[in-house]
C-alpha cells in the first residue's frame, strides 16, 4: 500500500508570464508536456516469460491477478503478471493464424510482427473468471484445427500449405457469421476478436486505422476542414 | 496539520468529516478556510493524482489491454483503486432477486472518493427541479428554491473551474456572467448531430458543462470574489489555482489528471484546505458509528483502522457525513443508541427512504455519413462535449411522465479498446466474418463512424426504492451491511420508451444504419440496473417538516442538530442533471451556516 500525499512531488506547470499569445501557448504546452512526462510509463526489461512445452489445460489458473490496487503507470507486457500457457506449437499455430487474420499490407504490418499472440496467451492464462471460457475455446479450437488440418492434407495445421490453411479459415468464418456460438465458428470468432482487438489496441495499430490522438495539444483546435466537407458541413459550422 | 495515522488524532477537533469526495472535500474547503478545526477521515488510502494517474498509457501496456476485470471494474488505467460494484470483505445484498428489482453499487475507497473516476459534468439543477410536487404533483418539494442555491453554483463553478456555454434553456439554468470557461470545440460528429438533430427535429444540442479548465483560472480575480475579506483564503486559493494547468486535450478524466485542468478533490478542495493548517486528513478509517452524548448531540465517530483493524473513537463538536449518499445512510442506520434505537437522527423513520436515481437507457447505431472520414484527431476534452438538456418543459402534461432527461453522445475516433475489429460485421454482406485484408480495408473505413446516445433522466421518489441494514449479512469488520429494495415505476418506464424513441429519431436523422429494427415496446428491457449510473441520491432527504423528512434545508438532521449530511443523501429527488455540482453547492452553502452557526455558539 502506497501513500502518496496530495500535495505531489511533481511541480505542476506554473501560470506563464506575460508575453504574446502565441509564445505563451508553446511556453505552456512544453510544461505541460513536461509535467505530464512524469506520468509517463517506464518501459521494463521484463521479457516473456513462457510456460514449459507441455498441453494447456483447459481450467481457471491458479495463479493471481495484480490485485485491486496496481502500479497504474507501470507499462507491463504479458507474463509479467501471470504465467503464459501456450506450448510451443500452439504458439507457431496462433502465430500462423494471427497472421492469416491480420496479415501485413502496404500500410501496417502483420499481427505476429506487433505480438498479437503474446497477449492472446495472456488472455487466455488470465486467472479472471471473465476469462475462463474464452481459455477453454482457444485450446480446444487450436487442437481442432491440427485435427482438421490431419483429416484433409495429413498434417498439422502449421504445417499445411497455405491455400488449404485459407480454406478452413473460410468455412469458419462462414459458420461464425451465421452462428458466432457454434463450435468450431466460434472458436474462430473469438481468435478473430482476439486478433483484431490485441493489434488494433497497440501504437502501430491505432495509426493504421487512424486514430491521431493521445498526444498533449496547445489548442483544441477542432475538426480539420476536410472533415467538415466530407460531412457537407460549412467551415463556418464549427 | 496533515495526513496523520489513528495514533496522531487529536483528542477532539471542531468539525469530524465522514468521506473526502466532492461533498467532505467542499465542506473541509468551506470550514478550514475560515479557521474551522477539521479531521476528514477517508476510508481508502491516499491516492496522490498527480504521480499515480496513467495519463497517456496505451491499452498495450496494460494486463489484458487494459480491460475490465473484478480486480479494476472500470478498467486498469480507470484511476479507481479499491473501489467497485464488488469489494471483497464489503457486501451488500438486494431483497429481489428479480433482474429489474436490483440495485448495484458502486464504492470508490480513495482519497477523494467518486471524484476521481468521474466524467465531470457539472449541471445545475433548474428551478422545477427543487419544486417537483408543486410543479408536476409529484414527489416533494425541497425546503429550498434555485435562487437560493444560485449564488453557491456561480462559486462552487468559479472554484472549480467548469467549462459550458449559457443558452437560455429552460429549467437548464445559466450562470452569472463570466462564470464558466469557454467550451471546447464540437466535434465533427457533434457539429452533424446538432445539424441534423435541429433541422430535422428541432432538439438542441448545446455544449455541456465539465469541470475541466479550457483555461487557466484567473488567480488574481476570482479568489477576492469567493473569500471577501479573508486575505489567507485569498492568497492560499491563489496559490493553489497557480498549481493547475489547463486541459491539454488527451486522455480521459476517468484516468485521473496529473496536471490538475479536471477538477477532483484532492487537488481542489483538499489540498488548499491542508495548506491553511486547520486540516488533519486520516486514511485507511472505516467508520462504524456516530456516538451521541447524553443530550442526544452528536459526540464523535468510532472508526476502524483498515490497516490492522483496531477501533478507535475520534471526538468532534460537529459531525458531518459526507460518505456517498448511501454509505451516509447506513452509518446513520448503524448508530444505534437508547436515544435512538431505529439509528441516528431517524425520528421520522425516513432514513433509507426515497434514493433515486438517473433513469437511464441507450442506444446506438451505425453512421455511413461517418465512413472513411479524413483522419484527425478528435480527443478534444475527452469525453462528453455536447448534450441535448431537456427540451419538452412546455410539452410535459401530453407525455405521461414527470420530468425530463437529458441525452449525451459518444462519437467520434476515440482511443480503441479491444472491441474495434469485431464490431463492423453486421454493415457488410460477406458470407464470412471478416478476416485477412478485409479486416484491414473494413476498420480503416468503419472505425469511428458507430454513434451512440445516451440518455439520464429525472425520478420522482417512490415507496419501493429504499434500503435499510440487512438483518443477517455483516461486512469484514462486523458492521451490518445494507439491503436494497427497488422497483421502478410506470414514469420511469414510460419516460425510457420515450427516450429510445427520441435516440432513434435524431440516430435516423442522421442518416443511421440500425442494426434489426428498433423496438420501443420493451423499456423494462432497456432500462439501466438502478445504481449503475452511480447517480444514487436520497436517503435521508431534506424538507420542511420534521416528521417527513431527515434534514432541513441546511443539511443538518432535525434531530441531531450537530449532525450535518454533506453528500446527495439529502436530495429529495434526482433530476435530469448530474448530482455533483449540487452535492457542492449545497456543502457550501451547509458549511456556511456551519460558521455561522459554531460563531455564534449554537452547537
Amino acid at each position: 500500500m502506497s501513500t502518496g500525499s496530495p500535495e505531489g512531488s511533481t511541480s505542476p506547470p506554473s501560470t506563464p508570464a506575460p508575453g504574446s499569445p502565441t509564445r505563451i501557448d508553446r511556453r505552456v504546452a512544453l510544461e505541460w508536456i513536461l509535467a505530464a512526462s512524469a506520468a509517463m510509463p517506464f518501459l521494463g526489461s521484463t521479457g516473456t516469460a513462457f510456460a514449459q512445452d507441455k498441453p494447456g489445460k483447459a481450467k481457471l489458473p491458479a495463479a493471481k491477478g495484480y490485485g485491486p490496487d496496481p502500479d497504474m503507470v507501470k507499462a507491463y507486457r504479458p507474463g509479467d503478471v501471470w504465467p503464459l500457457t501456450f506450448t510451443g506449437h500452439q504458439r507457431q499455430t496462433v502465430i500462423v493464424l494471427e497472421d492469416i487474420i491480420m496479415p501485413a499490407d502496404d500500410r501496417s504490418p502483420s499481427a505476429s510482427e506487433l505480438k498479437v499472440h503474446d497477449f492472446v496467451d495472456e488472455w487466455i492464462s488470465s486467472p479472471y473468471r471473465n476469462q475462463a471460457s474464452d481459455r477453454n475455446l482457444i485450446l480446444k479450437g487450436l487442437d481442432w484445427l491440427d485435427e482438421e488440418a490431419q483429416r484433409r492434407g495429413g498434417r498439422d495445421f502449421v504445417s499445411l500449405d497455405a491455400k488449404t490453411q485459407l480454406a478452413i479459415c473460410q468455412e469458419l468464418a462462414v459458420s461464425a457469421k451465421k452462428n458466432s456460438k457454434e463450435y468450431p465458428g466460434s472458436f474462430f470468432y473469438l481468435m478473430r476478436n482476439l486478433v483484431s482487438g490485441g493489434y488494433y489496441t497497440t501504437p502501430v495499430g491505432m495509426r493504421d486505422i487512424g486514430y491521431l490522438g493521445n498526444m498533449p495539444m496547445a489548442e483544441n483546435v477542432g475538426p480539420t476542414p476536410e472533415a467538415l466537407a466530407h460531412l457537407g458541413l460549412s467551415p463556418e459550422a464549427a | 496539520m496533515p495526513v496523520i495515522s489513528p495514533l496522531e488524532v487529536q483528542s477532539s477537533y471542531d468539525v469530524v468529516i465522514v468521506g473526502s469526495g466532492a461533498g467532505g472535500g467542499q465542506m473541509a474547503y468551506t470550514l478550514t478556510m475560515e479557521g474551522i478545526k477539521v479531521l476528514v477521515m477517508e476510508a481508502g488510502r491516499m491516492f496522490d493524482p498527480v504521480r499515480e494517474s496513467a495519463m497517456f498509457q496505451t491499452p498495450d501496456m496494460a494486463p489484458l489491454r487494459g480491460e475490465k476485470t473484478p480486480d479494476k471494474q472500470y478498467g486498469f488505467h480507470d484511476c479507481s483503486i479499491n473501489s467497485g460494484w464488488d469489494i471483497p470483505g464489503e457486501p451488500y445484498t438486494n431483497a429481489s432477486k428479480e433482474k429489474q428489482r436490483q440495485f448495484a453499487w458502486w464504492r470508490q475507497r480513495m482519497l477523494g472518493g467518486r471524484t476521481n473516476h468521474w466524467g465531470r459534468v457539472s449541471l445545475r439543477n433548474g428551478p422545477r427541479d427543487f419544486k417537483c410536487h408543486s410543479d408536476q404533483g409529484i414527489g416533494f418539494d425541497w425546503p429550498i428554491s434555485y435562487d437560493d442555491v444560485a449564488p453557491y453554483y456561480d462559486k462552487v463553478e468559479m472554484l472549480v473551474g467548469i467549462f459550458g456555454a449559457n443558452e437560455g434553456i429552460e429549467n437548464s439554468p445559466d450562470s452569472s456572467p463570466g462564470v464558466l470557461l469557454p467550451p471546447p470545440k464540437f466535434r465533427a460528429g457533434e457539429l452533424f448531430a446538432k445539424d441534423r438533430a435541429a433541422k430535422k427535429l428541432g432538439i438542441p444540442v448545446v455544449p455541456i458543462h465539465r469541470a475541466i479548465l479550457t483555461k487557466i483560472q484567473d488567480a488574481d480575480g476570482t479568489p477576492p470574489k469567493l473569500h471577501p475579506n479573508n486575505p489567507k483564503a485569498q492568497r492560499i486559493l491563489a496559490d493553489n489555482m497557480r498549481t493547475r494547468a489547463k486541459c491539454f486535450f488527451a486522455t480521459d478524466c476517468h484516468r485521473g489528471c496529473s496536471i490538475k485542468a479536471a477538477y477532483d478533490s484532492i487537488s481542489v478542495h483538499l489540498n488548499p484546505a491542508l495548506a491553511t493548517g486547520n486540516l488533519d486528513i486520516l486514511p485507511n478509517a472505516m467508520a462504524r458509528e456516530v456516538t451521541v452524548d447524553q443530550d442526544g448531540k452528536a459526540s464523535g465517530v468510532t472508526y476502524i483502522d483498515k490497516v490492522d483493524g483496531s477501533e478507535h473513537h475520534v471526538s468532534g463538536r460537529v459531525v458531518v457525513l459526507a460518505a456517498s449518499s448511501q454509505e451516509t445512510v447506513r452509518l446513520m442506520l448503524n448508530s444505534k443508541s437508547n436515544l435512538f434505537p431505529d439509528g441516528i437522527a431517524n425520528s421520522s423513520g425516513k432514513v433509507g427512504k426515497y434514493i433515486t436515481e438517473s433513469v437511464g437507457s441507450s442506444f446506438s447505431a451505425q453512421i455511413p455519413a461517418f465512413e472513411d472520414m479524413p483522419p484527425h484527431n478528435e480527443d478534444g476534452t475527452v469525453g462528453q462535449q455536447v448534450y441535448v438538456p431537456w427540451w419538452l418543459c412546455h410539452e410535459q402534461d401530453k407525455l405521461g411522465f414527470p420530468g425530463g432527461y437529458k441525452l449525451v453522445f459518444s462519437t467520434g475516433r476515440k482511443i480503441p479498446n479491444i472491441n474495434v475489429g469485431k464490431s463492423f460485421d453486421w454493415l457488410t454482406d460477406r458470407e464470412g466474418i471478416a478476416f485477412g485484408h478485409e479486416l484491414k480495408e473494413d476498420a480503416r473505413r468503419y472505425y469511428g463512424s458507430l454513434q451512440g446516445i445516451g440518455a439520464q433522466g429525472f425520478m420522482p421518489p417512490n415507496e419501493d426504492c429504499y434500503c435499510d441494514l440487512d438483518p443477517e449479512v455483516k461486512d469484514q469488520w462486523g458492521i451490518p451491511a445494507l439491503r436494497f429494495h427497488w422497483k421502478w415505476s410506470d414514469y420511469e418506464l414510460k419516460q425510457v420508451a420515450h427516450q429510445q424513441e427520441m435516440m432513434a429519431a435524431i440516430l435516423d436523422a442522421m442518416g443511421a444504419r440500425f442494426r434489426g429494427t428498433p423496438d420501443f415496446s420493451k423499456p423494462e428491457d432497456e432500462i439501466k440496473t438502478a445504481g449503475s449510473i452511480i447517480h444514487e441520491v436520497g436517503g435521508a432527504i431534506m424538507g420542511a417538516d420534521p416528521a417527513s423528512s431527515v434534514t432541513n434545508s441546511f443539511n443538518q438532521t432535525w434531530d441531531v442538530p450537530n449532525l450535518i449530511l454533506a453528500d446527495g443523501a439529502p436530495f429529495a429527488n434526482t433530476a435530469d442533471k448530474n448530482p455533483t455540482l449540487t452535492i457542492m453547492a449545497l456543502a457550501w452553502r451547509a458549511g456556511d451556516h456551519l460558521v455561522e452557526e459554531l460563531k455564534r455558539g449554537n452547537l
